[in-house]
């Protein structure tokens, strides 16, 4: 993986927030840096994950790097060209190939819009055609990512918190990004469904060559997803490398604190169930 | 046989629909937790698990409607008017919130809130009585410098430092029993880990009964002794922890271990719970 170039970069980002309250010394308001000199590459057809607790500075992170947010200090680059500055058109053509999918599916969603036009939202933006007509390009949309097409008419409330995720999913597959950031895209599910979205997810990378940067704090979800993990707290990376390095053979203290503290189930028990399991497949 | 602190029996919950119809959120449940003893309630969003507690507490909505019986050390406390029920609530039974900061009054000090909560049901408790009681209990549930702590405000204090203040509401009464609804949801790994260790902890020194309901079937697996597994408000299981995941019965339960993403575990396409149980429709997806 590494012999080919990166696809999306950062070096040294910093992002700080000027706190409110009053001035200390010299009429300095104090500061909190929320990201402090974090590096990531995010290579072709890979999943990167960030993981940390909160208040770690992921999500920030995450924001800085799909330019919803500027940077204090540090460069963004996509394809090999720094797009840290970049507005207007030129950042048009950024978003066309980072695209972003949030947590809360119900409050990114216009719950006033149409599947439609919200899908198709992106495009509009960016001054695009939608190919084929909007209808065409919705219904075969909304196949990919594993809804119903006759559907694209209803309005987000219509929906499940699943099903509305993965219109969060089909929105940002619209512009035919190569790089969708997802920002604790599972979080907010329930287990059943949370399954079916990371099993969408990795069907959709294997299918289209598609890079997540994903952040999130469910560790188990992250072993389940990662191909890669940076480890986040206090604004900087403690620890990055290949998931089953990280996982299996934690190297900073903190990661390892993280892992330690993640509720089991008993793996003696686990063995029992898988065995009987099995044993009923056989005799199926 | 010793009679149950917590006996739930043929407990149906339901709500008035708009078409004068009515829905019900739980169905035909039934529990006993014996004294001292811990049950574990797990099941997904809607399965009625939230109801089944706020039900044992008497803090139902408005417009439920309650069938079945709640019996507490034997007296049946189902339906039991407000009046009564406010003298066993947050006394016998005491309860833990997955959102500390909306559970605690902001203009406040934390001390004095436990405090009010003890001199509630102790009527005749002095100030001073209530003020040691109130540094006990936040000396118990290990938050440092607990007589200097009592005087600070909610928003002064971590999230995993509120719910301990919670957990110290709720002990100050030295209740029978203590219903955790999601108590570590909202908290990050690292101090889940501690409230859960907390709770073992208090469990182990008072003998005070649980009932943990939660939607983390890990959590449940190192909490409790007993597990009920509920769907669509009703009871698909009901066995020993052990048991229960070691050889789970319902195709239900089944499902959702599979389901559950694991840390030590071969990666792999996670099994859905739809795929195993297909009676679930849901509208359009497919």
């Amino acid at each position: 993986m590494t012999d080919t170039a990166p696809l999306l970069t950062a070096r040294g980002l910093v992002r700080e927030f000027t706190l409110r309250g009053r001035a200390g010394a010299f009429g300095r308001r104090p500061v909190l840096r929320a990201v402090d000199g974090v590096d990531l590459d995010l290579y072709p057809g890979e999943t990167l994950a960030l993981v940390g607790e909160s208040g770690s500075g992921k999500s920030t992170t995450a924001r800085l790097a799909a330019r919803l947010l500027d940077t204090s200090a540090g460069t963004v680059e996509f394809e090999g060209e720094d797009v840290t500055r970049r507005t207007g058109a030129a950042l048009h053509r950024f978003r066309s190939g980072v695209q972003v999918v949030f947590q809360d599916p119900y409050s990114s969603l216009n719950p006033r819009h149409t599947v439609e036009r919200i899908v198709t939202a992106p495009l509009t933006y960016q001054g695009r055609e939608v190919p084929g007509g909007a209808r065409a390009f919705t219904r075969a949309l909304l196949e990919r990512v594993g809804l119903d097409p006759d559907h694209s008419t209803r309005y987000p409330a219509q929906f499940s918190g699943g099903q509305a995720q993965r219109i969060g999913i089909a929105r940002a597959l619209a512009v035919g990004p190569k790089v969708v950031i997802c920002d604790e895209a599972v979080s907010a599910l329930d287990v059943s469904v949370q399954a079916q979205v990371i099993n969408l997810l990795r069907r959709l990378q294997r299918e289209e060559g598609l890079s997540y940067l994903f952040i999130a704090h469910d560790l188990a979800v992250v072993r389940q997803l990662a191909d890669r993990v940076a480890v986040m707290h206090q604004g900087k990376v403690v620890e990055s490398g290949d998931r089953d390095a990280v996982f299996g053979a934690p190297e900073h203290e903190y990661t390892r604190t993280l892992l330690a503290a993640v509720p089991r189930i008993r793996p003696e028990w686990e063995a029992a169930r898988r065995a009987r399991q099995r044993e009923r497949e056989a005799t199926a | 046989m010793t009679t149950p602190l917590l006996e739930v029996q043929d407990l149906t919950i339901a709500f008035p629909t708009p078409g004068g119809g009515s829905a019900e959120v739980v169905s035909e449940l039934g529990f006993a937790l014996p004294p001292g003893g811990s049950l574990g309630i797990v099941g997904e969003s809607g399965s009625g698990k939230s109801m089944t507690s706020l039900a044992v507490m008497g803090l139902l909505p408005k417009g439920a409607r309650l069938a079945g019986r709640i019996r507490l050390a034997g007296e049946d406390i189902a339906g039991l008017p407000d009046r009564r029920m406010r003298a066993i609530r947050g006394d016998r039974i005491a309860m833990v919130f997955q959102d500390p900061l909306s559970s605690l009054n902001p203009y406040y000090a934390v001390g004095f809130q436990i405090e009010e909560a003890y001199r509630a049901h102790r009527p005749r408790a002095t100030r001073r009585e209530a003020r040691r009681v109130a540094v006990e209990a936040m000396e118990r549930v290990h938050i440092p410098d607990a007589a200097r702590r009592a005087g600070h405000y909610p928003h002064q204090f971590s999230g995993g430092m509120r719910q301990r203040v919670m957990i110290a509401i709720a002990l100050s009464t030295e209740p029978d029993l203590l219903i955790a609804d999601e108590p570590t949801t909202a908290l990050d790994v690292t101090v889940q880990a501690q409230i859960l260790a907390l709770l073992r902890e208090i469990r182990r020194d008072t003998g005070t009964g649980l009932v943990l309901i939660t939607h983390d079937l890990a959590v449940v697996s190192e909490m409790v002794d007993d597990v009920v597994v509920m769907r669509a408000g009703r009871c698909v299981e009901h066995a020993p922890v052990a048991r229960l995941f070691s050889d789970p019965q319902h195709a239900y339960t089944r499902a959702l271990l599979d389901a559950v993403p694991r840390l030590d575990d071969e990666v792999g396409e996670l099994r859905t719970v739809r795929a195993a149980a297909p009676d679930t429709p849901r509208e359009g997806e497919r």
